[in-house]
């Protein structure tokens, strides 16, 4: 029963990764690069969250809801003035340009925000509830989370594949030349990319900070990276890859942490990687990308 | 008035002079045909019609507009439609999805009605349409991409190399699908490394050499013509 318990918290861990994740593969699967500030977006996303509903003393909804608009808008603005100049350059000038957003968010937030650590307020009673005589007992929060994630993959999934943008959004990340023939506006696509990555890491920072109340401005940091790897690990560009890697990417880490060592947990999960990426380059659900000659 | 007029268009790869000083033009109802060796700028004059390349020069005036500084993306909406090099369709969505993109530009009430159209000119797209793009053979996704830029109901459509990589009878299919499309009221823009096939069917046909037109005349004066026998038809 202990195993089912921490299988089901590893998959609550796993769901934030999950949504963390789709921003890096929706992301790289249109513009092709790594948006390394995707996680300082977090960041943002939980500090903005955490003002409005201390100080402005707003509702839980109304909090959440700002937090989403105001990092969709930091998606757009990021892409538009530190990568659109670069849609031409090679992707190592676009991937150190993305680690130096991330420092620039990281030191923005510790001048306004201030290095002390900050508690997220209560937004769930920490209830739990019993299952099979008491002997599995779990929080509504992990069950909230994992909840939240599903959503979140079902209404992307219809969105990608059943709407006009959606379909455009897939057809820029084949062929952007092919695209723009078809009238697609190949930039308006990709800011829409980063508005809906950016909007759910909103959502990703509200749960993370649910589970672990204290925070600092490099909260983004190792979830940004751990969830990078669950869009590797599950084949990055592919929705349902990120999905699949950010849940066993969690269960594996809760599972690591039960059985084996707290201390090298963050080492048994990446070693998994190394692992995946050896037996396969793609990742679990990636594409092989057949080359043009 | 020509239909599509190119007036001295120049363009650049970095410090590589790929098209020189190229004018032609485009009569409505025509079938034109640019001809020449791999490398003379062909599809690069198709790119830079389609707002994918620019020149620094002249301007392209295509149904009295001058389209030269217009976003790439615009320009199918005003009736210009390119099915470029190589098929380029989408991989990894399905026929139908791929037809739906052709119609981007359009409203939704003319999607079915464009589709119908297109299978109908292509009946194996239909029997397909649920199929991944990438699955279809060479033949059937040079029909797809064809069918897909007629999605847009376009008044030119450009075509580059529509016969590359196929077999001797798909290429005659293609052809006489060409001729279809364009006794139907579609101006057709040509650009095939096939001279002889493409001569065949062309009102008049524009000879590039290295980036410079070098040559025009009626198709069936370019077919006889002894150069362009000598360089293009084998003899």
């Amino acid at each position: 029963m202990a195993f089912l318990s921490y299988l089901i918290n590893g998959m609550g861990l796993g769901s934030v990764y999950a949504i963390i994740a789709l921003g890096y593969t929706m992301v790289y699967g249109i513009a092709k690069m790594l948006n390394f500030a995707h996680g300082d977006v977090i960041m943002i996303g939980a500090y903005t969250a955490f003002y409005c509903l201390t100080v402005f003393k707003f509702s839980t909804f109304t909090s959440i809801l700002i937090a989403v608009l105001l990092c969709t808008v930091l998606g757009i603005l990021i892409e538009r003035f530190a990568y659109k100049p670069l849609r031409k350059a090679s992707s190592l000038s676009v991937l150190i340009t993305a680690i130096g957003v991330s420092y620039f968010l990281q030191n923005l937030a510790q001048i306004l925000f201030g290095t002390n650590p900050k508690v997220f307020p209560e937004l769930m009673r920490n209830s739990t509830f019993s299952l099979f005589d008491g002997q599995l007992t779990l929080s509504y929060k992990t069950l909230l989370t994992i909840i939240v994630c599903i959503l979140i993959m079902i209404l992307l999934t219809i969105f990608v594949n059943k709407t006009k943008t959606g379909k455009a959004m897939r057809a820029c990340s084949q062929d952007k030349e092919a695209a723009q023939l078809m009238g697609i506006n190949v930039d308006n696509t990709i800011s829409i990319t980063f508005a809906l990555g950016s909007g759910l890491a909103a959502i990703a920072a509200v749960l993370l900070c649910m589970t672990y109340s204290t925070f600092t401005p490099t909260l983004g940091s190792m979830p940004g990276i751990k969830a990078f790897t669950a869009a590797v690990f599950g084949g990055i560009g592919s929705i349902p890859g990120a999905f699949v890697g950010g849940l066993l990417l969690g269960i594996i880490e809760t599972l690591t942490k039960a059985y084996l060592s707290t201390q090298l947990s963050d080492a048994i999960v990446f070693m998994v990687l190394i692992i995946v990426l050896l037996i396969r380059p793609t990742g679990l659900l990636g594409k092989k990308v057949h080359e043009k000659v | 008035m020509a239909l599509l007029e190119v007036n001295d268009i120049n363009v650049y790869y970095g410090s590589i002079h790929a098209i020189k000083s190229v004018s032609f033009e485009v009569n409505e109802g025509e079938i034109i045909s640019l001809i020449g060796a791999n490398g003379a700028g062909k599809s690069t004059i198709l790119k830079t019609i389609s707002g994918l390349l620019r020149s620094n020069t002249g301007s392209i005036v295509f149904d009295g507009k001058d389209i030269s500084q217009v976003p790439a993306h615009k320009i199918v909406y005003l009736g210009l439609a390119q099915c470029c090099e190589g098929r380029r369709i989408f991989q990894q969505m399905t026929v139908l999805e791929n037809l739906e993109m052709g119609a981007y530009s359009q409203p939704d009430t003319t999607i079915k009605k464009n589709l119908e159209m297109v299978f109908e000119r292509f009946p194996r797209l239909k029997e397909r349409r649920r199929q991944i793009a990438g699955t279809l053979s060479g033949g059937e996704q040079q029909m797809l991409a064809m069918g897909r830029a007629m999605m847009s109901n376009p008044k030119i459509l450009l075509l580059d190399e529509p016969s590359m990589g196929l077999s001797p009878i798909l290429v005659d299919e293609i052809f006489d699908i060409i001729k279809t499309l364009n006794r139907d009221g579609t101006t057709i823009l040509l650009v095939e490394q096939n001279a002889q096939k493409a001569l065949k069917i062309t009102d008049r046909g524009y000879v590039l050499e290295t980036g410079r037109i070098v040559k025009s005349a009626k198709g069936k004066e370019l077919l006889d013509d002894d150069d362009v026998k000598k360089a293009y038809l084998g003899g």
